[in-house]
């Protein structure tokens, strides 16, 4: 395909794809609960697909077939749950103790309302107030053990221990930005919800929406095991830590950076990713001149690290939307950096083709 | 065997980097080779013989990677902050020199240590390649070097970076240009990303889906002034695993192993690590699981920049390697 016609076949994203971001972002899917986003995803993708399946742990896995003879098997994973609570211990009139699901930091808790169970009845996680604290107190994160989800005695019965709870942001547009929760990932899943409406016709998508990323990336495992693709691309989300630094000295650990484009992965603490895959992606986005940056090598995940071994090995690389406050009641991501991740990954896919991993890696 | 060593603890490969040291582990082993692959992860894979009658699909693995850093970013000075490949130490890092892929050399530094007993965090410390600014500087985010150090000849002792595996990559090589006549079939894996979690041996095991899984790889010793409660020693022959980290060998690997070297009259010692783990963690729980073992290579210093082993220890673990895999293997 020549490149002024992959470019004009390029998702767009506009006011119906915020509108779908905004009920992903708006419903609650806590890892090991993902029904809500499940239904969407399916409802959405229904009439595109060749093929839909859920497996056992709860991955929607589609197939979008190609319109060539033989094309690559392209595996791409976005995880459709997100961080959150769980209820662990009814002490009665509302009030119930709580476990987090994935990585929150307990400092992001305190005074949050949240939203429980599959009819999301609202709740605050409530702390003491500032007139009953000591200077000491307020010194200290207050530890979980502490801290209880309050219904109120009134939706109490309708609680149970074992339901997931998330943060009760709703989503909104800020000028350029995109705020909301459970933004990680819900900006991967509509991105490949995208992916599957438009396929470049070169390749078969084999497109995984993953469960259970947060707490150990276990949906991808057995959702690669089954697919077995040829190669991996994963969308997710990642934080940008790109604050001014007050002391005048330069930002050295930003992450990634607002409005500087999709975020491509060269080392995190699960993956080497592929130098052929990024060398793909890197070219692709120079030729089409598509903003990209480097995400800085460095901790933290995505289901890449799980993809990449399954089997004989799968050439997997990670791209991410940067978002600030990732893991928090609240991330803010800008709409540039979505529509150039459906830039770089849609014209990516369009140029791929098996000479791209003809040398060894 | 020490010219073998010294070009390939020289050649640069981190982990997820190994393709300079692939290719002059092939350009060695090629001659002898039946088949030879390379698959996703970078694995070199050299397959020798068939199984016969009373044979073994039989996986050896040595890594050819090694631990390294990777560039996080480069300030307007010119100065490359970065984070670590595999288990590298801060106190290893200070004033150590790193080589680039791309052969750029750099120096390690940090702001003068304000108290000599803490080193700086690896956070607090950055590579230096000579560069006066942002704009000026050769390298960029995600870089990767290794440390470099010279090969050094002591005699009955070598030492250099690198020794962790690229000694057992030589005793692989060597192993695999002895073996003559063999019931099983053999594959000679020289796997990758082995340091930051036995990545590539995962792969190779399920590929290959063999029935014995053997790693070669490098144990730490106690036998320096106050060193580690440990009963391995440089000199006194290659450790036979019995446990490490992240693995307890199979019984009926070890005894069989130990019966080889007794009958070959080949030195060997008991090894039980602590901590660390190696490739035969990975291949004992591929698929539906295999009996797995290791031939360990004592080695002081592991994960600094100079590493020391014994040319003797390597020698006898050729020979072991080479009798083990020449003869029926009886894992009864």
């Amino acid at each position: 395909m020549k490149n002024n016609e992959i470019l004009s076949q390029i998702p767009e994203i506009g006011e119906v794809q915020i509108q779908l971001l905004e009920k992903l972002s708006n419903a609650v899917s806590v890892s090991g609960e993902e029904s809500e986003v499940r239904s969407i995803v399916m409802e959405e993708v229904k009439e595109f697909a060749d093929d839909i399946r859920v497996d056992s742990l709860g991955n929607v896995l589609v197939t979008k077939k190609g319109k060539v003879d033989d094309p690559v098997c392209v595996m791409i994973a976005a995880h459709m749950d997100e961080v959150g609570f769980m209820l662990v211990d009814d002490e009665g009139e509302g009030l119930f103790k709580f476990e987090i699901v994935g990585g929150i930091d307990n400092r992001q808790l305190v005074g949050k309302p949240v939203l429980v169970g599959k009819d999301k009845l609202p709740g605050v996680i409530g702390a003491k107030p500032i007139h009953l604290t000591t200077a000491d107190e307020r010194k200290n994160p207050i530890p979980l053990d502490s801290l209880r989800i309050d219904v109120g005695p009134g939706n109490s019965k309708k609680c149970k221990v074992g339901d997931r709870a998330t943060f009760a942001t709703r989503f909104e547009t800020w000028g350029p930005s995109l705020v909301g929760k459970a933004l990680d990932d819900r900006l991967g899943v509509a991105t490949l919800i995208e992916l599957i409406k438009h396929t470049p016709e070169n390749i078969e998508l084999l497109a995984a929406f993953t469960v259970q990323e947060e707490n150990g990336l276990r949906g991808a495992r057995v959702a690669a095991y089954s697919m077995h693709p040829e190669v991996a691309f994963v969308l997710d989300s990642t934080p940008a830590n790109d604050l001014p630094v007050w002391d005048e000295e330069e930002n050295g650990r930003y992450n990634v950076k607002l409005n500087h484009g999709p975020a491509i992965y060269r080392l995190d603490a699960g993956t080497l990713s592929d130098p052929r895959l990024i060398n793909h992606l890197v070219k692709v986005g120079d030729d089409f001149k598509i903003p990209y940056q480097f995400r800085q090598p460095g901790k933290g995940g995505t289901d890449a690290g799980a993809i990449h071994k399954q089997r004989g090995g799968i050439p997997s690389v990670s791209i991410s939307v940067p978002g600030r406050y990732a893991h928090t009641a609240v991330l803010i991501a800008r709409k540039a950096d979505w529509d150039n991740t459906m830039k770089l990954i849609f014209t990516s896919l369009a140029k791929f083709n098996r000479d791209v991993l003809s040398v060894d890696r | 065997m020490k010219s073998l060593i010294k070009k390939l603890v020289e050649t640069v490969g981190p982990s997820g980097y190994e393709s300079k040291i692939r290719e002059v582990v092939r350009a060695e082993v090629e001659k002898y080779a039946d088949e030879i692959s390379v698959d996703a992860m970078g694995n070199l894979i050299v397959k020798k013989g068939e199984k016969k009658e009373g044979g073994l699909k039989v996986m050896l693995s040595a890594h050819i990677d090694e631990i390294g850093v990777m560039v996080t970013h480069v300030d307007k000075n010119g100065f490359a902050r970065f984070t670590t490949i595999g288990g590298v130490r801060p106190h290893t890092c200070y004033g150590s020199r790193v080589r680039f892929l791309d052969g750029t050399i750099g120096v390690i530094g940090g702001e003068r240590l304000e108290n000599a007993n803490h080193v700086h965090a690896i956070e607090a410390m950055y590579i230096d390649v000579g560069a006066a600014s942002f704009e000026d500087c050769p390298v960029k985010i995600g870089d990767v070097a290794s440390f470099d150090r010279p090969f050094e000849d002591l005699g009955n002792r070598l030492v250099s970076k690198a020794m962790d595996d690229r000694v057992c990559a030589a005793v692989l090589i060597e192993t695999l240009k002895l073996v003559k006549i063999s019931p099983h079939e053999l594959y000679f894996v020289f796997s990758t990303q082995e340091e930051v979690g036995l990545r590539g041996a995962t792969t190779a095991a399920y590929s290959i889906d063999p029935d014995l899984g053997i790693a070669a790889d490098v144990t730490m010793t106690g036998d320096t002034p106050r060193g580690i409660k440990m009963d391995v020693a440089l000199g006194k022959g290659p450790a036979i695993k019995v446990k490490d980290g992240g693995m307890l060998a199979d019984p009926k690997v070890v005894d069989a192993m130990v019966r080889c070297a007794q009958k070959h009259e080949i030195p060997y010692q008991l090894e039980v690590l602590l901590g660390g783990t190696t490739d035969a963690k990975a291949m004992q729980i591929s698929r539906a699981g295999m009996p797995a073992g290791c031939v360990s290579v004592p080695t002081r210093y592991v994960h600094t920049p100079s590493e020391m082993v014994d040319i003797n220890d390597l020698n006898n673990a050729v020979k072991l390697l080479t009798a083990f895999i020449s003869e029926p293997i009886k894992l009864a």
